[in-house]
């Protein structure tokens, strides 16, 4: 046994005390599920590899879905659950291509602050040794600013879209607020299709081409010049979007300067903070020494929609040793029409040992 | 041990390429007759001429197997993951001048840019069920494109010819393809997307700094020197 293998055997071990079931999981994974999930960026970071008779697989870059699908099929509520072995994940340079990870997810339905606090809790204390700097996040409040823009539904829906990439939401915030190159181009477009009727556009365009119909075609024209006579977002919710995004402090602190912003849009999402962090106070976690980054999570962390967390090895570069969060609107594609509050995190044994 | 340099074997390309190596005092000429790959070199001292398909001078330059290679930048890029890690970049050779662009019908009026190809995604996966479908051969130079970019809700469908074809026949609603004067892509009732293109190719001269370059190291710098290049840094 590898030394990060006893490491990984030990985690999970402590997990199955703090009444984790272990599960296991299959490495050959069906690529279309997790393609549907992730998209095509999964290809350049995942083992794709062909099936004779089931198509694409893909080896598992991570346990989340096949953790959840097997909750969906057949788990008990409320659930906690363990799981160890190795994840594949494509990398230039000498990264690990094969690596261990160990994992617990928690599936309940009552009181998701005490769950995030518990998987929280149970990772500081099984990471108290090593020499790490811990960050929390929270993808629901930056959800819920985006809501409550004073804006059109199909606005808020493409933010909120295209919250984990954060180049492409800025672009279109800024589109949005009537600013920059997207703005000018796509005032080019509607004066263009202002200039005649969409049929005659459509008759001049020549053959009608492809799967997407004239039908298709002719509605996004519609909501395209619907969406010219929204109102730019106000400037002051974009730049007070953008302070949001950009606040890092400690936990106690960043609530008391989100309540401070007199965002109402934020109200709910802010209790819910609140809450994890009493729930977190009361599992010995400090909230006024705990990191915070509103925008933590944005960019690695595609499937988390609530808290989020890591712990970073100290020394700058370094990836996260230990990565978690909220994923509860996943569960709710995977469960095809059910869903289930869940949290859950994993730890890369190896990038501990490496810390020793 | 000789210099190894790598051609293409055939065509325009390879024309081209002797062409401009002439130009710079190094002769080049099939050798044998018409159908055997060997070659020679003349104008400069210990080097040997390779002729190998296009497609395969990028993976022979980065198993180290030539030590100099001329080929397309669009391929290199495609094929080689960390290109610039594996390869250096010697000389743009200009000519072999081809666009990688994305194109889509036509009769979408309501597309001219990335900003609206992405838009369109996610209506079209709401409306059909699956992720729009984009025909390429060229994946890690779209795929990495379209990242930067931010587009979501699409997936790429391979394509090793015909690619403009596919939208006609029901299987790619766009296309990512190479062209250099829009006139395959026109006949085909497809439009270009607004924005730069996703890389502008053309035949250029790589070499690998993987390769063995004890025993060439004169050869190298004769070759760079008659070329009007810097020397690559060779161990």
């Amino acid at each position: 046994m590898t030394r990060a293998e006893a490491l990984a055997a030990t985690l999970l071990a402590e997990m199955q005390a703090a009444g984790a079931v272990p599960v296991a999981a299959d490495i050959l994974q069906p690529a279309e599920t997790l393609l549907d999930l992730y998209g095509e960026d999964i290809r350049a970071r995942a083992y794709v590899t062909h099936d004779p008779d089931l198509g694409e697989m893909m080896l598992r870059p991570d346990f989340t879905v096949p953790v959840v699908q097997a909750h969906m099929r057949e788990g008990a509520e409320p659930a906690r659950y363990c799981y160890a072995g190795p994840v594949f994940r494509k990398q230039t340079g000498g990264r690990a291509r094969e690596y261990l990870q160990v994992g617990y997810e928690i599936f309940a339905r009552n009181d998701p602050a005490r769950a995030d606090a518990e998987v929280f809790a149970l990772f500081a204390r099984l990471l108290a040794a090593y020499d790490l700097r811990p960050v929390t996040g929270d993808i629901g409040i930056l959800k819920a600013a985006v809501a409550g823009l004073t804006t059109s539904d199909l606005r808020k829906t493409a933010l909120l879209r295209h919250i984990w990439h954060p180049n492409r939401f800025r672009a279109l915030l800024e589109r949005m607020g009537g600013q920059g190159p997207l703005a000018g181009a796509r005032a080019d477009l509607i004066a263009r299709l202002r200039e005649k009727p969409t049929g005659t556009l459509l008759a001049e365009a020549g053959q009608m081409l492809g799967l997407r119909s004239e039908a298709e075609i002719a509605a996004r024209v519609e909501r395209l010049i619907a969406d010219a006579q929204t109102p730019p977002i106000p400037q002051a919710e974009v730049a007070a979007l953008e302070g949001l995004l950009a606040l890092k402090s400690p936990a106690s602190e960043a609530l008391a300067q989100m309540r401070a912003m007199g965002w109402d849009a934020l109200t709910p999402a802010l209790d819910r903070l609140d809450a994890r962090l009493d729930a977190l106070a009361s599992a010995g976690i400090d909230p006024a020494s705990l990191p915070f980054e509103a925008s933590f999570g944005r960019t690695t962390m595609e499937y988390y929609d609530g808290f989020v967390f890591g712990f970073l090895p100290a020394r700058e570069g370094l990836p996260p040793v230990a990565t978690g969060g909220r994923y509860d609107a996943l569960t709710a594609v995977l469960g095809q029409g059910q869903a289930i509050p869940a949290v859950g995190g994993v730890i890369r044994p190896a990038l501990l040992e490496a810390l020793i | 041990m000789s210099l190894k340099l790598g051609v293409p074997s055939k065509g325009r390309l390879m024309e081209k390429t002797f062409e401009w190596f002439a130009e710079r005092g190094i002769r080049m000429a099939r050798t044998g007759e018409a159908r055997e790959y060997a070659g020679a070199v003349e104008g400069v001292e210990g080097v040997e001429l390779v002729l190998l398909s296009a497609s395969e001078i990028p993976r022979e330059l980065a198993a180290g197997r030539i030590h100099l290679g001329v080929t397309g930048s669009d391929l290199v890029r495609e094929t080689l993951a960390d290109w610039s890690a594996q390869v250096w970049e010697l000389a743009p050779m200009g000519f072999g001048h081809a666009d990688l662009i994305i194109a889509v019908p036509k009769s979408w009026v309501d597309v001219e840019t990335l900003d609206d190809l992405d838009a369109v995604a996610a209506a079209f996966r709401a409306e059909h069920g699956f992720r729009l479908r984009i025909a390429t051969k060229y994946h890690r130079l779209v795929r990495d494109y379209l990242r930067a970019y931010g587009v979501a809700d699409y997936q790429l469908v391979d394509s090793q010819g015909a690619t403009e074809g596919t939208i006609r026949n029901l299987t790619a609603e766009a296309v990512a393809d190479i062209t250099s004067t829009g006139e395959t892509l026109r006949a085909n009732h497809l439009k270009i997307l607004r924005e730069a293109p996703v890389h502008c190719s053309q035949a250029t001269l790589f070499a690998a700094r993987g390769a063995d370059w004890s025993g060439c190291r004169e050869a190298c710098a004769e070759l760079t020197r008659l070329i009007g290049v810097g020397m690559p840094d060779i161990a």
